[in-house]
């Protein structure tokens, strides 16, 4: 029973699917010099912005049957395309590194972005293929219109109880940009953190960047079933 | 007959649910010096222990088992089951919603148990999900924390995984209203919660693939995830968690090395939401 609840987490975590993304910052600029489109979101309200870039995402997966299959260079290219423009993964990278993140040198940050980018996306790309027929709702908001970060809450609905995926958005300069997701009640970054400290506090960051490479060079498990 | 009996095993759980935590908290409360996530977690190399324990466990029996069963039995059979054992939950849902002052919900939870106990036989069939009755899962550990029992420390119980003092001592509850504890039939029983266990099992397999490809450390990624859900579901999603915006600043290089969420969330009392800590650094519920 607890066994169950337990797992849970681990299927939240799965359960990403399509809506997400991890993308590196300065890749940023040649996603938005490839796609024309999102340009024009950039003044777009957060939560109209999280709803199309979802259902965008869910579309092109169904329609792909390669990432149905577990073509994980597929889904890199999927995320770097539809969802990158729209994530602070600097951010991301440096909330979860937390107070190291000042002593690490420019090259140690750039290098821990890549692997945390790929290490997520590669885990998800099994849970990706899994896509069918969920739909993303909106639920209510609860920031005023001057706020500059927000919290978007969404609920895919597929087979089963709905699933709750909620993101941080902050407005800047280009519009709105993701820089946390929660999975049923879990807060990605923060997730994390200690993982990360743990990692860092025993072998230094580049211990850090050693063991998440390390982990990205393992073969892929496509989560299949 | 049958309520002492359950009553009388209900009481020694607790009891020996009592000692076990007692003889924990002597041993173990002043080893764990050190070591991020340490505040939640003073009990970090006993629960390590037991956690490699149930690893194992799951490694070679209960994902083979699991993997057999989903190979064997069909898919609508597989929902049929998943439904059976979530229409129990429903009930015990409504006790909790009840106890926690949610009347909608908790009415909610009723319709859909009487529901599928009669149109969906026996709850076989999840027929109030179709109507489009929604379903609020409620525990007791829930209800305690919306009670205002802090979670406390984290506790990992062999066979049953993760969980907090406060949830352990609903845990003895919330087994002895499933399905099968409530069968009298020892035999009955015993295949009940069987079924139980590798169903909820086979639902995961996919999932616990990802979990082995995502975690650095399997159990520190498992037990900040555990302690940030249950807390997300005390409060129904509702809590605001401060954002971390503020922390990839406000680094301190000499701050000590106690849990890396602590320190940050302390010095980030400047942002607007530091009033309510950061889950599990301080009074997680």
């Amino acid at each position: 029973m607890f066994r169950n609840r337990m797992t849970t987490i681990a299927l939240a975590t799965a359960a990403l699917l399509g809506t997400v993304a991890f993308v590196p910052a300065q890749a940023q600029g040649q996603a938005q010099a490839a796609i024309p489109a999102p340009a024009q979101t950039g003044n777009k309200a957060p939560d109209a912005l999280i709803k199309e870039v979802s259902t965008d995402v869910l579309d092109s997966l169904r329609a792909d049957k390669s990432i149905k299959q577990g073509d994980v260079n597929k889904v890199i290219v999927l995320v770097d395309q539809k969802v990158m423009p729209y994530v602070d993964f600097q951010r991301m990278t440096s909330a979860a590194v937390g107070r190291y993140w000042r002593q690490a040198t420019p090259e140690q940050q750039k290098a821990l972005q890549e692997q945390f980018k790929l290490l997520l996306v590669r885990t998800y790309s099994g849970a990706l293929a899994q896509v069918q027929d969920q739909t993303v709702d909106l639920k209510p908001m609860r920031s005023g219109p001057e706020d500059k970060e927000v919290v978007v809450r969404t609920e895919v609905k597929g087979r089963g109880d709905p699933i709750q995926l909620d993101y941080r958005l902050e407005q800047t300069a280009n519009g709105w940009k993701i820089y946390d997701v929660n999975v049923l009640g879990v807060w990605l970054v923060e997730n994390y953190r200690n993982s990360f400290a743990q990692e860092i506090g025993a072998n230094g960051v580049d211990g850090l960047i050693k063991k998440l490479t390390e982990r990205n060079n393992r073969p892929a498990s496509a989560a299949k079933s | 007959m049958k309520t002492t009996r359950r009553g009388r095993r209900a009481l020694s759980g607790i009891a020996a649910l009592a000692a076990t935590l007692l003889f924990v908290g002597c041993t173990t409360i002043q080893q764990a010096r050190g070591g991020p996530g340490q505040k939640l977690d003073p009990w970090e190399n006993w629960n390590r222990k037991v956690f490699a324990f149930n690893e194992d466990l799951d490694k070679y029996v209960m994902k083979p088992v699991a993997t057999a069963y989903a190979n064997v039995v069909p898919q609508p059979l597989r929902r049929g089951v998943d439904n059976f054992f979530a229409n129990a939950a429903d009930a015990w849902s409504a006790v909790n919603n009840v106890l926690q002052g949610k009347g909608q919900p908790a009415f909610e939870d009723v319709v859909r148990f009487t529901t599928n106990s009669f149109f969906g036989i026996a709850g076989f069939f999840d027929v109030a999900s179709e109507l489009g009755i929604p379903r609020h899962k409620e525990d007791f550990g829930q209800t305690l924390g919306v009670w205002g029992f802090g979670a406390g420390a984290y506790i990992v119980w062999p066979l049953l995984g993760p969980s907090t003092v406060r949830d352990s001592i609903g845990l003895p509850l919330d087994i002895s209203v499933s399905p099968s504890a409530v069968i009298n039939d020892g035999r009955t029983q015993v295949a009940l919660t069987a079924l139980q266990l590798i169903n909820a099992r086979a639902n995961l397999l996919g999932a616990s693939q990802v979990l082995d490809d995502i975690a650095l450390d399997k159990y520190t990624f498992l037990r900040d995830a555990y302690l940030q859900r249950r807390r997300s579901l005390v409060f129904d999603g509702e809590d605001r968690s401060p954002p971390d915006s503020q922390q990839q600043d406000d680094g301190n290089p000499s701050a000590p090395a106690d849990g890396a969420s602590a320190p940050a969330d302390a010095a980030s009392s400047a942002a607007p939401a530091a009033s309510s800590p950061t889950p599990g650094a301080s009074a997680p519920r």
